[in-house]
């Protein structure tokens, strides 16, 4: 998401980089691009007109100034706009002193609630916590058997009254306590902001089981509606946080800013992908920099930590500076990479990955033919692959079901790795304190990344003056014609 | 170095070594050879599709109720989403004249109505030059010009479902669409009109995917009378889709609606496997005569890039705007008529059966642009 707005913005600030001073004409040139750039990523129409308002008056500084390049000056303030618009803090999950601690999920229909619902008991479940699910949807047709496969699934128990939804609610409430769950999740329907009778009885769901959290589920492709629904529960219900669903798609986002400016309230998680696992909590200061195309290390390396056995991990990354990564620690590393998500989404995440590759539409099932490949060599070919010669080579192609042409790029990239790999351990040893503080202090501008990442013979793979020169993707020969 | 960044490095050199391989052996793919077609796999129904069968409404339909159902009016069902727009038009019309002030209030009107920034700036400076050119004086004749404007480039589409009655075999119809906008409901309400109106109907579950979305749509299939096909949850859809048309054809039904699983357009695999089930439908004794792309009324700028994906993927024939009785606006599919040529056909604007209409171009401005 966000890739259309940082893009816009990459191609504004090309503009006037280089630009000793900026002329009143040239402030007008990019506040027209911003805007346009703001209202394409569906930001609020008032919310764009504020937020330009700030980032003019900066502008306009920059213009008498000669201090600091003027580029950097509108960059630097974009960023501060969008950080302190999408909000400052994480919100953070507390606990009812006497359990169970209650969320009731809310929100239009279709916009994600009951696949959210199960995400978020997953993801208390991750915190050490036994969430219940409670099935207060009995409007769309087999909303309850929804949860209920999906709680299968995450190994959470479900709950259901298919009589009313404020007794299922209630009801709920006290087989958590029955059952010593302590944190119990209401899914209710979908309902229209302006549906007077449905919203009372949402209105009916939360006075009965009084809620620790109110969570707005709000899908990330939404429009300008975004507010006004935002609004609407927030008068009902008091929303303390939202939910921003399929975030996993492209170029959006704008909702997810406008709700927090508007209503005030925080954006809690975001939902990244269709696996149960995708879901996150939500860090607005990542996210800025990620709309300004700096990825997001941050929510990179927290996955990486989830989903990497350390010890392995620790030796397979020794062995990967070293040049003596094979094939096999290859594939023991791809299964845990998949543990982390969708490749796409990690590609999201990292930093200067040029756009061409962003665009190349990678799924997981592309890696079959790549795993076929490497269980299709013997030991003997995975640790050395130069042995790999023509008769092997059709073996394994035949092996894998693969045509010799795939095998033998699959060979000639994985040399390119090592040898690149090898490169950057020698570079990464030695300022490698100062990349861990930089990043940790990071915050959207996020400066020095880890400094084996850097490649000094790589070209820079986005032009952001003013921001920390992120390397091309390295180790993809082919990639620069494409 | 501390050991996160460790796993940061092995985390891209992995990842980045993957796609790698994937992006350069795809374009030689691409370079080489054309996809080879594949044969369809017809696979044995599943067990649980049988019980209905025997009185399947299908061909037991012979007096469609015809009582004349009052088409909602869309203005009526917007009257009161309408309100929250009133605030722009008050101002235009309150100013004795034209100003700055008053193009910039339309200009956010339609924006508002995710109407796009795009098409608003274009409407916007074509009534600006009118203005120059005293063609427009007044500010009611603003707002006239305007939803003339717009509705003039809605005309002459053509709406109609098609069905092709010589067809050999059964239509089928199919929805697509992203996640969560009501690819079930449409098709479950659609397969009441139809059947109202005198067609046999099957619904085919393809969405295997989503957990109980079979059940939701056999639950349509119950309220109207369809039969309806299933397979097993995670099951290829494809084979779901070809049974069904299968089915219909040995039973001399009419008309199968396609149901598929919602999916991000931006999953290539989801979209491949879609472009299958396309290609299946129609290797059997079905010609595919819709493709209607769902899209949800509070769909932002997002909606013009579905439209793209979803059309390169499956020739969409028409566009369901869903859910447009509630404060969202559904301007996005102006932008994705009129930019990308896929008609608009039918609109959801509640949640009973009746609320399924035919799309009115004049309607739909009307409720747009009027205060």
């Amino acid at each position: 998401m966000f890739d259309n707005l940082s893009t816009r913005l990459e191609g504004i600030v090309k503009k006037i980089r280089g630009k000793g001073r900026l002329t009143e004409a040239d402030v007008d040139e990019v506040m027209k691009e911003i805007r346009t750039a703001l209202l394409e990523a569906d930001v609020n129409v008032a919310v764009v007109r504020s937020i330009c308002n700030r980032i003019r008056e900066t502008a306009i500084g920059a213009t008498r100034s000669s201090a600091l390049d003027p580029a950097q000056q509108v960059v630097k303030s974009v960023n501060d706009e969008l950080t302190r618009a999408l909000g400052g803090e994480t919100l953070s999950i507390t606990y009812a002193s006497k359990p169970p601690t209650v969320v009731l999920m809310a929100g239009l229909q279709g916009s994600g609630k009951t696949t959210n619902s199960a995400k978020l008991a997953a993801w208390f479940k991750g915190q050490g916590r036994q969430p219940l699910l409670v099935g207060a949807d009995l409007q769309r047709p087999a909303a309850v058997e929804q949860l209920r496969t999906l709680g299968r699934q995450i190994d959470v128990p479900v709950f259901s009254d298919p009589s009313d939804p404020v007794r299922a609610s209630a009801a709920g409430l006290e087989e958590a306590k029955r059952l010593g769950r302590d944190v119990v999740i209401v899914d209710t329907a979908g309902r229209l902001s302006i549906d007077a009778e449905m919203m009372e009885q949402v209105r009916q769901i939360s006075a009965a089981v009084d809620p620790d959290f109110t969570f707005l589920v709000i899908d990330a492709m939404t429009g300008q509606d975004a507010v006004q629904t935002a609004e609407a529960f927030h008068a009902t219900l008091k929303i303390d946080a939202v939910i921003m669903s399929k975030m996993d798609g492209d170029a959006r986002g704008g909702a997810a800013l406008s709700v927090k400016e508007v209503i005030g309230v925080p954006i809690a998680f975001a939902s990244t992908g269709e696996k149960l696992t995708e879901f996150e909590q939500f860090h607005p200061d990542r996210m800025a920099g990620r709309i300004l195309g700096m990825g997001d290390m941050l929510t990179l390396i927290e996955q990486a930590e989830r989903a990497f056995e350390a010890d392995q991990a620790e030796q397979a990354a020794a062995k990967l500076m070293e040049g003596q990564f094979t094939l096999d620690d290859f594939l023991d590393q791809m299964q845990q990479i998949k543990k982390m998500g969708s490749l796409g989404s990690l590609m999201g995440m990292m930093p200067g990955v040029p756009k061409e590759l962003k665009g190349a539409k990678i799924d997981d099932d592309d890696l079959k033919p790549i795993e076929a490949i490497i269980r299709a060599m013997t030991p003997d070919e995975r640790a050395q692959p130069v042995i790999i010669n023509g008769s092997r080579r059709q073996r394994i192609a035949n092996g894998s079901g693969t045509q010799v042409g795939d095998v033998n790029r699959l060979v000639k990239q994985f040399g390119e790795m090592q040898k690149m790999m090898k490169k950057f351990g020698m570079a990464g040893q030695k300022p490698g304190k100062k990349g861990k503080k930089g990043k940790r202090s990071g915050g959207p501008k996020g400066r020095g990344l880890p400094p084996g990442l850097l490649d000094p013979n790589a070209g820079q793979g986005i032009d952001l003056p003013g921001l920390p020169g992120m390397p091309n993707m390295p180790g993809i020969p082919g990639m620069s014609n494409r | 170095m501390g050991i996160e960044i460790l796993f940061l490095v092995l985390a891209i050199a992995v990842v980045a070594f993957g796609i790698g391989v994937i992006v350069v052996s795809r374009r030689n793919i691409a370079a080489t050879q054309a996809p080879p077609a594949r044969p369809a796999r017809p696979t044995t129904p599943p067990p649980e599709a049988e019980p209905d069968a025997a009185d399947g409404a299908g061909v037991l339909v012979e007096e469609p109720p015809v009582e004349p159902v009052e088409p909602a009016s869309l203005r009526d069902r917007l009257a009161k989403a309408r309100l929250a727009f009133t605030g722009a038009f008050v101002g235009v019309l309150g100013r004795s004249g034209i100003t700055e002030e008053s193009f910039e209030d339309l200009e956010e009107a339609l924006l508002r109505a995710d109407v796009g920034v795009g098409v608003t700036t274009d409407l916007i400076d074509g009534l600006r030059v009118k203005v120059a050119a005293k063609e427009i004086t007044e500010p009611q004749g603003l707002l006239d010009e305007l939803e003339a404007e717009m509705v003039s480039r809605l005309d002459g589409s053509d709406r109609t479902l098609a069905f092709d009655a010589d067809a050999g075999g059964p239509n089928v119809w199919m929805f697509v669409g992203v996640n969560g906008v009501g690819k079930t409901t449409t098709i479950g309400k659609l397969a009441n009109q139809q059947i109202r109106d005198g067609r046999t109907v099957l619904l085919a579950a393809g969405d295997t995917f989503r957990a109980a979305a079979a059940e939701q749509l056999t639950t349509w299939a119950e309220r109207s009378g369809a039969e309806i096909v299933r397979g097993a949850e995670g099951g290829d859809p494809s084979s779901v889709i070809y049974d069904g048309v299968e089915r219909a054809a040995a039973r001399g039904t009419q008309l199968v609606m396609a149901d598929t699983a919602g999916r991000l357009h931006t999953k290539s695999n989801l979209m491949e496997e879609l472009k299958k089930v396309r290609r299946v439908a129609e290797k059997g004794a079905g010609r595919v005569t819709e493709t209607l792309l769902v899209i949800d009324a509070t769909t932002g700028q997002n909606g013009l890039t579905q439209a793209r994906e979803f059309r390169e993927a499956t020739d969409v024939t028409g566009v369901v705007l869903t859910k447009l009785d509630g404060s969202a606006k559904g301007g996005i599919v102006f932008a994705i008529e009129t930019e990308l040529g896929i008609p608009v056909k039918l609109v959801g604007i509640g949640e009973t059966i009746e609320d399924l209409i035919p799309f009115d171009p004049a309607e739909f401005v009307a409720a747009l642009v009027e205060p």
